[in-house]
């Protein structure tokens, strides 16, 4: 139950992108084409998974008992890079077949604050180590549902007539609102859930 | 040689990172439901921003070039923490209505720009000009963000617990949507659009 709680919450209600404006700048970046928004979603569920669990144990096993809680920041940023970077190795090695597809996506992620965002959140609001996983593949999977959907619209209206000075970007963050209070509607899915 | 002040005016207007350049749009959005919100963001940047353009400034002769982005990180990262744990302390409010976003400074794209783009290659004064310049424009733009969401969807703005407009305020309906997210994507977007039109009536001028 409260699982379901945190995956319906995480993908549709609380979704990354549109409620909570995490991961706006990869958001705007490959939403132009379905296959790059695919490919970097696959990169952000697979990272934003390892590295919430990886937070997690570091911040509950290393961090709070040595009374080091301040260096939250400064440790998971690094931890994150370094995975990123450890990851993208192994696959090198293991897979390059999926290497290939989600190469190019991995370095940008680092900087993807989705990543940071949802480990930090997991840690305030004292979730369990499963329950933080969960929350990592519901928001990671809330990410990939936005963007490739906002994809999908773009490679709609890029033959549509839009106002010059509202083209590209403007035009993007516009969209978004739209699909933002399109998302609004699954707050009362929500309430009539649970 | 470039003259400090043009650098800080050119961070404001014309390089101004969120209305020019689309970087930290994550918390120019996220915390402007209210113009006092944006100041303290904004606050913490200029802060974060100058200190670390003036480390970056001052090892870039020492760093290899491979090895540089960690570091930049973790300068980042030690700025933030301090902005983090002062904040937590004397502005605790503040610091609870801003939440995440404060840790979140370290993947802020504007940062990370700025020192990738300016820093890593200018002297330490020009490093502070553009710190402080780059972070002025960043939290200007949020002070109009969050005052534009805050006026239209509450009426009025409240600055330090005083209502601006008295107590009546704008005396219309608020229109609630402006405060929650779909409201903070529209502005931003429409305030882009309008700074793309004045830039080019600007440009026609000129050139007539």
């Amino acid at each position: 139950m409260n699982f379901v709680a945190i995956l319906i919450g995480g993908i549709l209600v609380n979704n990354l992108v549109f409620s909570r404006f995490l991961g706006l700048c990869p958001f705007v970046g490959v939403s132009k084409r379905v296959e790059t928004a695919t490919g970097m979603s696959m990169a952000v569920v697979f990272v934003m998974v390892v590295a919430s669990a990886v937070t997690w144990v570091i911040h509950h096993a290393i961090l709070v008992p040595l009374g080091l809680g301040y260096l939250q920041t400064v440790a998971f940023i690094l931890v994150i890079a370094s995975l990123v970077q450890f990851v993208e190795m192994v696959m090198m090695k293991i897979s390059p077949g999926l290497y290939q597809a989600l190469g190019i996506y991995l370095p940008l992620i680092t900087t993807n604050c989705a990543v940071l965002g949802v480990a930090i959140l997991a840690i305030r609001t004292n979730y369990t180590f499963v329950e933080t996983v969960v929350s990592a593949i519901a928001g990671s999977a809330g990410f990939g549902l936005a963007v490739i959907l906002f994809a999908g619209i773009r490679e709609r209206w890029e033959i549509t007539p839009i106002p010059k000075a509202l083209e590209g970007f403007p035009a993007a963050l516009i969209g978004t609102g739209l699909m933002s209070l399109a998302f609004f509607g699954f707050q009362g899915l929500f309430k009539a859930l649970f | 040689m470039k003259n400090p002040l043009q650098v800080v005016i050119n961070g404001i207007v014309r390089e101004n990172p969120v209305l020019h350049m689309a970087l930290g749009l994550c918390p120019a959005l996220a915390v402007t439901t209210a113009a006092e919100n944006g100041f303290w963001m904004g606050l913490a940047v200029i802060f974060v921003l100058t200190c670390s353009n003036i480390i970056v400034s001052l090892i870039r002769n020492v760093v290899p070039s491979k090895v540089r982005i960690p570091c930049f990180i973790v300068i980042i990262a030690t700025f933030v923490t301090i902005v983090d744990l002062v904040m937590h302390a004397y502005v605790p409010e503040m610091y609870s209505i801003l939440g995440i976003f404060i840790p979140l400074i370290v993947v802020n794209c504007v940062i990370m720009a700025r020192a990738e783009s300016f820093a890593s290659r200018n002297s330490v004064f020009l490093a502070i000009a553009d710190g402080i310049g780059s972070g002025t424009g960043f939290m200007l733009a949020l002070i109009a963000l969050g005052a534009i969401r805050e006026l239209l969807g509450t009426g009025n703005i409240v600055v330090n617990g005083v209502p601006l407009l008295g107590a009546a305020g704008l005396g219309f309906e608020p229109a609630v949507v402006m405060i929650l997210p779909p409201g903070a994507f529209i502005t931003l977007g429409l305030m882009i659009g309008l700074v793309n039109v004045l830039q080019s009536r600007a440009k026609q001028r000129r050139v007539a």
